[in-house]
Order: C-alpha cells, then structure tokens, then sequence
C-alpha cells in the first residue's frame, strides 16, 4: 500500500507501540499534579536519572534475554558480587580506580558466559540457570565481602555514577554545554526520522501523514529538550545519563540492525523455524546470557560508585524490576516481540511512579501493591490488544 | 421435501475491514454428509465458527435456525448442548493426558462427592473406542498414537457429547490415504447406523465426490451454489469451476523438460531415530536429481520421507547419521542447516507454521530469514535493500498482502507457502526439497505453486517433491522415487508411473527388498 496513513490507522496499528508512551506521559502528568509539581523540579529531575539508571541498564539486557524467550533472575545477585569484586580491589587493597572497573566487566563475562553455557549448550532452561545463578552469585557476594559492607569508593569511582559534567561551555544559572548535547541529540533524532521516512517513501511503503510526522518531532524534541533544560538548571550533565543514552542508541541498532539482533528475534519467534533457517541457535542464546552479564557488571559498577559502597544485600529484587520494565515496555512472555526502547519507558514508569510515591511520603508497602499492579494491567493490557487483534 | 436440520440465513459476518461473509446461505438436509468447499479465506471456518458459537450471536447478523428453531448461540458450550460439535483442522487433544481423559475433558464422569468415576470414564471411553473402531486401551496417553488415531479420538469425543450434527474441519488434512479411508467409513457408519448428520470442510474433492450426498461451494464469503454430488460425473471440474471462478483445465501446468548433468546425489544414507535406541528410520537410501529436474519422493506417512529430508538438511533430525552427499559432483559435508544453505540445499518444511515460519514477524523479515547474510555488511542489516527485496518476491511470486510489513501470520496458507518458497529461492539454493508443498493449501494457489517449481527448474534448478498425494507427484516429477518404511523401494520415470505402481512400491515390506538385492 502507498500513500500516506491517517491518524486512525496509524494510532490502531500502533497502538501496543504508542499506547506505552501516552501512559508515560499520562503517569508523569499525574504525579505532577499530585506532588504540586515537585516531581518535574530539576533537582528532582536529575536524581531520578541517578537513581534508576542501573536498573535501565538492566532492562536493556533484560529485553534481548526476554525477546530471545529466555529470563533472568539473577541480575540482582550479578550486580552485587560484581560491585563486591570491584570494591575488595579498590577500596581493600587500594588498587586504582579502573581496575575495578576492569576487574567487575570481566567478572561479568566470566558470569554470562557460564550462564551461556548452561542455557545454550547444556539446555537447562534459563529460568532454572539464573534462578541458580541467584543463589550462588548471592553466596558468593558473602564470600567475596567477608560478609560486611565495604566503603568508601575512591572519588574518580565515585564520578562514574554521581558526577556531571558542567560549565565545560559556561552559562547563566544553567549549563550551556548540557542544552548543546540535547540540542544535538535532538537534531540527530529528528534527521533519523527524516531520513527514514524518504526511503520509506522510496521503498513506497505507507507513512504517516506529513503534518502528523512533524508534530510528533516537535512533540519529541520539546519533551526532550524540557528534560535538558531542567537538567542543565540543577547540576548538568550526569555522567550515567551518557553512559545511558550511548547504551540504549547502541543496543537499538544492534536489535534491529544487525545480524545477531535480528536471529534473537528470529529464535523468540518461532525457534524451529529460526533452526531451520540456518540460524546458530546455540551461539546466539550464548551471545544473549553473555551479553546480560556483561550489562549487569556495568549496572553493578554503577550501583557500586552511586552507593559508595559494596554491600552484601546490594541488587536485591533488581531482576524483578528489570523484568517488570521489560513487560511494562511491551515484551511478550512468550518471546519474540520487544523493544530496547520500549524497556527503557517501561523502566522509567516505573522509575517515575516510585520517586513520585516517594515524594509524596507513601509507604513502601503501599508503592510494592501500586507497582505489581501496574505491571499486571500493563501486561493485561498488552494481552487484550492481542486477543482482539488475534480476533479473526 | 426432506426435514432441514440446519439452515443458515443470510449471514454476514464483518471483521474491521473485511467482510467475511455476506449473506451466505446453508441448508442442511438431516442424516446427510453436506460438504463445503471453497479457497483458502473464501469463508469456510468463519461459517462454521458463527454456527459453533465461536462467534457469539450479535457478532453477525443473520439467522441459524437448527430443529426448526432460530438458535443464539453465545458460546461453544451452547452448541454442544444442542448437539452441534466442531472438530477443528488442528487436533485439540492434549497430548499427555489419556485417551479417556481427553474424550471427557470438560464433560467429566462423576461419581459420589464430585470426584471423577475412573472406572466409568474408562469403560465408557472404551465403549466410544469401539464405536469408532479404535483398538487402544483408555489410559493410554494421546501423544503415543498417530495422527490419524488421534482424530478418530476427536470423533469419539464429538460422540461421546451425543453429537446430531458434527462439523469436520479438513479431517484428512494431515492422514495418510489408509487413515483417511478409515475416517471416511467411519463417517459413512455414523450416518447410516446412528443418523448423525455431518458437514465436512475439505480440499480434496475426490473425498467430496465418494463421501457426500450434497455440497455447498463458497467463494469470497458468498454461497455460489448448493449441488447434488452423489452419483454425478464430472462434478469435480464442476466445483473447482465454482471454487475458482474459472475453468481450470489442467491442473498441473506443462513445462518443457530440460534435464541437464547431475546435481546432487546421496548414497548409503541411513538415519537412526534421535531417542529411540536401534531403531533405523532412513536405511540405505541412494538417490540422484539432475539440473532441471523436478524429482518426487512418495511415501505414506511414516515412511521416513521427512526424516530423510530432515537429516540431509543439515543434520536436524536423528542421530548416527552415515553416508555420502554429493553437490555438483564433489562430496560435502554438511554439519548443520547453515553449511547446508551455504552449499545451495534448501528445505521447505511440510509444517510450516511450526517450523517454516515466524509467524509473528512480516513478510519482509521471513523472505529474508535464511539468507540474511547476502544482506549485511559485518554484521549490519541493510534495511532499505530488504524491504526491496521483499517487494521483488512479492511481486514475482504474486504473494496478496497490502504491504510486505504484514505479519505472517495473518496470510492465507497459499500465501503463507508463497513466503516459505520466496526465503528458500532467496537463500540461492540449487537444490529445494520441498515437503508437501501444496498441504492445506486452495486449488487455485496450488497452480500458482507449480507453476513456480517449473520456473526454478527452467532456471536450471533441481527440485525434490515430497508428497502423499500421488497425482501430485505424477503430474509435476520427471522422475520418483518411492520410500518404504525407511527404504528407497524403486526408482520410477514418471512416464512409466502410474498410481497402482507407486502404491505397490510404497507399500512393500522390506523383506521382500532384502530379498530382490540378494537375488
């Protein structure tokens, strides 16, 4: 079909993609309400990025794992014993700060690539692996801490997670180096789409309508470009925000434009199928678990240098945040559909939701039933959607 | 003027964009086998939804009236208690409970306090066994019985819910000529000794013409006509004229015959089953197919047909696998599916949406599926290049959607085999084994099928057809081979060929063989 598509059919095809974003943006309206606005405060802007970044990096692996119809359950106890093996080296044996840094990455290859292991050439279901992997990595978190807390990090540590970069280019009250970073990201992302869409047209395959393309890029750039504006109002730019958006642009194209994203797809999808086209199987369920452990030690340096310490209970329930992200931002449990992106909104409602609770002085146990209620009618939401899609 | 025990008055039934049906129109006589017949997506199951309640009432409009009386049906369980049972095309038996336990699945036998008569359950299942002439204890578990056994189960369970008006969606889809036989018969029993009256959806006509009284022709959601088939000649020409909307006077579309120095030939290959110990599925077995040679292999089902294809693709069936492949001459080694795409072998499965395709993706990423390699540059997909290619395929192989990004799975069947043939013709095979490639799929699209396999062998091709049906094969193979219970039985040029030899070489034991190479 060529031509343009109207805003019907596009918000009815679009839907499960678009319906997370409206409920993102429908849930930051309403905490903003309810806090009075303290919820969109810069300072409160910026510490919501601080955070629950490592759960979004957690989400990111998350959702390659989940799409590849697998799981993981033991992010959590990843992160800790990865911050742990970071700290006894810095802070115990005062080595520099990068080799923690080193010594934590490599500690979380070794990890994904015993997970890997189990789940790609062994078999055992990743459930059964991870739920394993739980346990040990927890008990050796113990071991590896002597059972006590480790603090503090070393200040360059310190900044991987809690640092900014401002006044690089100066300002009045606000950071100008932060707005020209937003600025250019926005660009970018608008010339992205741009250039989409014309070998979308060349390809003469259906776009939106040309008014309805530019108000959503004006829409994108003004969200995106608020955001910068109330960060460059309270501390700058945080370093994690970087670490953040180079992760979440470099694990977009690698889920939709590379080989390895695609047979992720591929096997989550209908695996015999995937098998019978040629698709190493194993090797890509290897890539998927390795990759997950690679990411959690990245979530754990971050933890680690934000808490400014190793604890025993660090990353406790982090998997099942990560997870909830994953299905809040559109995955199927059953394999086979989500996105990076998606994850990431889906983290951030939930990011949202808890700081806003938190603001407005609610107790832990109330905000536990007011997040595993979001998930359940998020998924149950994504359910729907299929069933009457599924309809004919 | 024979008693009606259902008609259907003008229903129509509308999806959001399509209308399904429109005032279709059935009359159904009491005590006869009325078949449909139609294309794929002419309407056929949407119908037999909106009778079974699948479709609660308000969803369409029109009326169903059964014995006489407008009947409202909001759910399935409304239908059954009327007596109308829907057996679907995919069998709806789960495959670790018993046969028992299936027939009664949500119609327990209880006893005392609510809990479940276990001795009744299995006595009365037996009973229903035999009515439909299975041999098989009660407690054994559904996944240990073959396919056709299984059906007959779904009879039993119809039967058992005291069926009066029985639905069969494409029964013999997935039987062998024995199994469906049987089923046949068994319909024909059920009519004559318990006057069930049966409706059977199928896309073999000849089974139409030899079982039916009558048969209602549906195409594009509209009743072309109701006819009388017992006993009448030439009334499969007739039915693919209305099915159709055209005359097709050959089924089979002619090609010249081109045949030109071997391609790829497989000696000694013999396959052992992958969890039962000493059990041999493929023995022996030698064959060639040469460039521009369309090679058939016939076999019942359990012949070892696609274990054999199976395990030359790349070893994805069974184990201690022994023997030579040859590719243009030179033996290869193929250890797995994608060392057998890169020597040009291609494998289209007789599942294929089990194992064919992902049928939530689009039609752009299945088409690119096994060959993504020839689009990515290390490592990095070309998505621009694909979606182009995407629209070649489409428009070469005449696949009908509205875009190339529609999901898979939301094809007709025809079209759906269409996109397993485009990702295998992508993936530059030089060799397509193709399994049952015309299955469950409309008159129409079966030309459209072979008449892309004569293009693939014109374009200097082999192809390898896997088929149960022989016309098939004696309509489409230069050359074909017959396999028996893991045995290459004979070797036949199609001119020599006719069905009555096929069946003698399918069928026979191998005893005999041994014997014949001894002598």
């Amino acid at each position: 079909m060529t031509g343009t598509a109207n805003i019907r059919e596009l918000l009815t095809r679009n839907l499960r993609t678009s319906g997370i974003y409206i409920a993102f943006l429908a849930i930051v309206v309403l905490f903003a309400i309810l806090t009075e606005g303290t919820s969109l405060s810069p300072a409160n802007v910026t510490n919501l990025v601080l955070q629950y970044s490592y759960i979004l990096i957690l989400a990111i692996g998350m959702v390659m794992v989940i799409i590849a119809g697998h799981i993981d359950l033991s992010v959590g106890s990843v992160v800790a014993v990865t911050g742990a093996v970071s700290a006894v080296l810095v802070i115990k044996n005062d080595m520099p700060w990068w080799v923690g840094v080193l010594a934590a990455l490599a500690c979380g290859i070794v990890i994904g690539a015993w997970q890997g292991f189990w789940v790609a050439f062994v078999g055992i279901p990743a459930f059964i692996t991870t739920l394993a992997g739980m346990l040990m990595f927890r008990g050796l978190t113990l071991l590896v801490l002597n059972n006590v807390s480790l603090s503090p990090f070393p200040e360059p540590y310190r900044n991987i997670a809690a640092g900014f970069q401002n006044g690089l280019l100066g300002g009045n009250g606000y950071d100008v180096f932060t707005l020209v970073i937003f600025g250019i990201g926005v660009v970018g992302y608008a010339f992205s789409a741009w250039r989409t869409r014309v070998s979308r047209i060349a390809y003469e395959q259906s776009v939106e309508a040309f008014p309805l393309f530019i108000a959503k890029l004006v829409a994108i750039a003004a969200v995106v470009m608020w955001f910068g504006w109330q960060l460059a109002n309270a501390r700058g730019l945080p370093n994690v925000l970087i670490l953040l958006a180079v992760l979440v642009i470099a694990y977009s194209l690698v889920t939709t434009r590379t080989v390895f994203g695609r047979h992720v797809y591929a096997i989550g999808g209908n695996l015999s199928a995937a098998m019978l086209s040629g698709v190493k199987v194993r090797w890509i369920n290897f890539g998927v678990m390795l990759n997950m452990g690679i990411l959690a030690s990245v979530a754990g340096i971050v933890f680690s240098a934000r808490s400014n310490a190793a604890q025993p209970a660090a990353g406790n329930m982090f998997e099942l945040d990560a997870i909830a992200a994953c299905f809040i931002g559109g995955a199927a449990v059953t394999g086979g559909v989500g996105r990076v992106t998606g994850a990431i909104v889906g983290g951030l409602i939930m990011a949202v939701m808890s700081n806003g609770m938190q603001l407005m002085g609610v107790p832990q146990s109330v905000q536990a039933v007011v997040k595993g209620l979001v998930l359940l009618l998020a998924v149950a939401f994504d359910v729907y959607n299929k069933r009457r899609a599924g309809a004919r | 003027m024979p008693k009606h025990i259902l008609e259907m008055r003008k229903i129509t039934k509308v999806f959001p964009g399509v209308k399904a049906l429109s005032d279709v129109e059935l009359e159904v006589i009491e005590g006869e086998i009325h078949g449909i017949c139609g294309e794929n997506g002419a309407g056929k199951s949407t119908l037999m939804k909106v009778l079974s309640g699948v479709y609660p009432y308000g969803t369409y409009e029109g009326d169903i009236v059964y014995d006489g009386e407008v009947q409202k049906f909001h759910s399935i369980p409304d239908s059954e208690s009327k007596g109308i049972v829907i057996i679907h095309q995919e069998l709806a038996l789960i495959p670790y409970l018993s046969v028992a336990e299936n027939i009664f699945l949500g119609n327990e036998r209880r006893g005392a306090g609510g809990m479940i008569d276990w001795n009744l359950t299995n006595h009365e299942a037996a009973k229903l066994l035999t009515m439909v002439g299975l041999d098989e204890n009660p407690t054994t578990p559904v996944n240990q019985l073959g396919v056709g056994k299984q059906q007959l189960i779904e009879i039993a369970k119809a039967l058992s819910k005291d069926v009066r008006l029985l639905i069969l969606d494409e029964p013999t889809s997935a039987l062998n000529d024995d199994d469906s036989e049987h089923l046949l018969q068994l319909l024909r029993n059920l009519k004559t000794e318990q006057g069930i009256t049966s409706i059977m959806i199928s896309h073999k006509l000849n089974e139409i013409q030899e079982i039916c009284d009558r048969t209602t022709i549906i195409r594009d959601g509209h009743t072309i006509e109701t006819i009388d088939v017992a006993g009448q000649a030439g009334i499969q020409d007739r039915i693919i004229r209305g099915m159709v909307g055209r005359d097709l006077t050959n089924r089979y579309p002619s090609r010249e015959h081109v045949i030109g120095e071997e391609l790829f030939r497989v000696e000694d290959w013999s396959v052992y089953h992958p969890t039962q110990p000493g059990r041999i599925v493929v023995d022996n077995a030698s064959f060639n197919v040469r460039k521009g040679e369309v090679v058939g292999i016939a076999g019942v089902m359990g012949a070892g047909r696609t274990e054999l294809a199976m395990s030359l693709f790349g070893r994805s069936y069974g184990r201690d696998i022994t023997g030579r492949m040859y590719m243009h001459g030179e033996e290869v080694n193929v250890t797995d599916v994608s060392s057998a795409i890169k020597h040009g072998l291609a494998y289209a499965t007789e599942d294929r949406k089990r194992y064919g395709l992902n049928l939530i993706e689009d039609v752009r990423r299945n088409i690119s599926a096994a060959a993504l390699f020839k689009l990515a540059k290390r490592g990095w997909v070309d998505g621009n290049k694909e979606i182009k290619v995407a629209e070649e395929y489409r428009a070469s192989m005449n696949i009908k959607t509205p875009t190339v990004m529609q999901t898979v799975g939301n094809l007709s069947g025809g079209n759906q085999q269409k996109v397993v043939l485009s990702k295998w013709i992508y993936s530059d095979a030089d060799v397509l084994i193709l399994d049952e490639p015309t299955r469950g799929i409309d008159v129409g699209a079966k030309y459209e099928i072979y008449t892309i396999i004569n293009r693939l062998v014109a374009a200097g091709k082999a192809v390898i057809i896997i088929s149960s049906e022989l016309p098939e094969l004696l309509g489409t193979c230069d050359r074909i081979y017959t396999l028996a219970f893991g045995v290459v039985t004979g070797e036949v040029p199609v001119a020599e060929a006719t069905q009555e030899k096929l069946m003698t070489l399918m069928t026979q034991e191998k005893a005999t063989k041994d014997k014949e190479v001894r002598a």
